[in-house]
């Protein structure tokens, strides 16, 4: 098992600091549990702790922006999508720099139960015009992503997992901006599939462990890691559909507004005619741990594969 | 139904035992919030033996007063409460945060009845509490609303708007405890983000204020006794201690939200017990 990818971004802002003088960290009162604490300590100058207010945090960020800094700031997911209209006119609207990390995205934040689970942000920040939205899968994914983020100019949405998360690049990775990359598929490469299963964040590990107990079962599954959720990779969907029987999608975000819904509009706009099976959430969410959670709101492998077996007539 | 009447020494017993639930049932959820629930406990005792209209046999009585718990994450000891006050066996309090359980990791009414109103994003209980108290206006109700903030929440924007918009409503039904303890998670509120001057803050928001201790079951008594008067809305700043009665957990930080191992929980558990 390795890191949560909150624990890869802390990291990975510790690291480029140096290279980023202009980099600046906001915080809510959870600096603790979105780990940018280290950078907090190293660079206190640097550092901007707003207590128990997002909303004032997302405003002073974009301030921040149109000077010329470039403010990361982190909550929970839920507690920034609460924020919405403020995302929307203070940072997107006015195209600022601003760089929302949401942690512990979806079910998998557990016993807290759902008023602490963002499962929703997805689908409004996939609304707002000049949006980018990155649901890296792994730690290194995690560490390429921030990189990029800062790189890059514009508002960008990072979404992470209070969980710990399986390495699932190899050494050679590269992180590309809007590719859906293949994580497993089994070797040599069939002509065809049983189905190709669209995986972003918590779940991807659930997807890799499904098509690899498909295998032995006679059936081949491909998995991707739509690392990128705005902009889409439209072309991935396209050619997937080209050899899988159906399309699998899975994220721990309700099923309305996120990978699911993104997925499905490549294929309704390309004509592509393919089945797509979309599993997420359907509800709130409740409190459990979160694979109990992942159980029941049909997120773990045995619902992947299932999804990838069920009679869709 | 009005709680019995509770004299001092019961609920000093009365609060000791259930701080240990408290403690117990976070050290068997294996997560949960201690501080700021072992900080409430005493006032919500009070309030609810010895104010609170309720029957827990009907929790949706229509006459009855409404609490909200706008920080949720207190729950264990509004759930503490709530059982030794009839609303479900004690025994249920081990199952807090376990899946199915109606005891979620913040107050849940979808779930467990008796709970007015599901929290656990900080700053929206009491815009939802004017709005009941409102609706108890309208309808000529003499029921009355509670609110309980943490004094970390009081940072949230939407708790300004609140504070505002009660007076305007004259809405003398309704009184907000805020749970003054100095702590929340990344630091003491005062370093935080700082609040101060809370009570003068209120004031100047048109709302009668009391400041007291939070942990003197007089001053409490006093204070809700003085809310029940009140034409206008009102406000008790209570001083509190947040992991009051664990020694090891007083006024640090990271008690915030940890659950105590078995080992601590023991260690809790006797020295409250011995208090
Ligand atoms: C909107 C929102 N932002 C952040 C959190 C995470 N959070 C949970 S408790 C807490 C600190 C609360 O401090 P305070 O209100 O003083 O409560 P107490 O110290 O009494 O426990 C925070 C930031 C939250 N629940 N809601």
């Amino acid at each position: 098992m390795g890191k949560a990818t909150r624990e890869a971004f802390g990291e990975a802002l510790l690291e480029l600091a140096e290279a980023h003088p202009e980099l600046v960290v906001l915080d809510a009162d959870l600096s603790k549990s979105t780990m940018t604490q280290a950078f907090a300590k190293k660079y206190p100058k640097r550092h901007l702790e707003l207590g128990i207010a997002e909303q004032n945090m997302i405003g002073v960020a974009a301030g921040l922006a149109l000077c010329g800094k470039t403010p990361v700031l982190t909550s929970f997911a839920c507690f920034l999508i609460g924020r919405l209209e403020t995302i929307r006119v203070s940072a997107a609207y006015n195209d600022t720099n601003v760089k929302l990390v949401g942690t512990h995205a979806g079910l998998g934040i557990g016993e807290d139960g759902t008023s602490q689970m963002g499962l929703e942000d997805v689908g409004a920040m996939r609304s707002l015009p000049h949006m980018t939205i990155l649901q890296p899968a792994d730690a290194a994914e995690t560490r390429q992503a921030v990189e990029w983020m800062l790189a890059h100019k514009g508002p960008v949405y990072l979404r992470l997992t209070r969980q710990k998360m399986d390495d699932v690049h190899g050494p050679d990775y590269k992180f590309k901006l809007g590719r859906a990359d293949v994580i497993w598929e089994p070797s040599p490469k069939p002509k065809s599939f049983q189905a190709t299963v669209f995986a972003s964040g918590g779940p991807v590990p659930c997807a890799v462990a499904a098509a690899k107990d498909l295998l032995p079962r006679g059936f081949n599954v491909r998995v991707v890691n739509a690392g990128t959720l705005l902009p889409f990779d439209d072309d991935a969907v396209a050619r997937f559909a080209a050899d899988s029987a159906r399309l699998v999608t899975v994220e721990d975000h309700n099923v309305t507004g996120g990978l699911g819904s993104a997925v499905c509009e490549a294929a309704a706009q390309r004509g592509l005619g393919v089945r797509v099976v979309r599993l997420g959430a359907r509800d709130f969410g409740e409190s459990a741990t979160p694979s109990q959670l992942y159980d029941k709101y049909g997120l773990s492998a045995p619902h992947v594969a299932e999804a990838c077996l069920r009679n869709l007539d | 139904m009005p709680a019995a009447t509770v004299a001092a020494q019961d609920l000093k017993t009365l609060t000791k035992q259930m701080r240990v639930d408290i403690i117990r049932m976070i050290e068997a959820a294996g997560s949960g919030h201690p501080g700021g629930s072992l900080s409430i406990i005493d006032t919500l005792a009070v309030l609810y033996t010895k104010f609170l209209k309720f029957d827990p046999a009907n929790p949706s009585w229509e006459d009855r007063d409404r609490v909200i718990l706008s920080k949720g994450h207190a729950c264990p000891a509004l759930y503490t409460v709530m059982a030794y006050m009839g609303y479900f066996p004690r025994e249920q309090l081990m199952t807090l945060r376990k899946l199915g359980s109606p005891l979620q990791g913040h107050p849940d009414r979808r779930f467990l009845p008796g709970i007015e109103a599901s929290t656990g994003s900080l700053g929206q209980g009491l815009s939802i509490a004017i709005g009941m108290a409102v609706a108890a206006k309208m309808d000529a109700k003499d029921w009355r609303t509670y609110c309980i903030l943490g004094d970390g929440e009081l940072q949230e924007g939407q708790v300004w708007e609140a504070l505002m918009s009660a007076p305007k409503f004259g809405v003398g039904g309704l009184t907000v405890i805020v749970d003054h303890n100095n702590g929340q998670i990344d630091g003491p509120v005062s370093e935080i983000m700082p609040i101060e001057s809370v009570v003068e803050k209120l004031s100047s928001f048109g709302w009668s204020v009391a400041a007291i201790d939070g942990h003197d079951f007089a001053q409490i008594e006093g204070a809700l006794s003085a809310a029940k008067e009140s034409q206008r809305p009102f406000a008790i700043v209570a001083k509190t201690v947040k992991g009051k009665g664990v020694s090891f957990m007083e006024n640090v930080i990271d008690w915030h939200g940890r659950a105590p191992k078995k080992e601590e929980a023991d260690r809790a558990v006797a020295e409250i017990l011995r208090g």
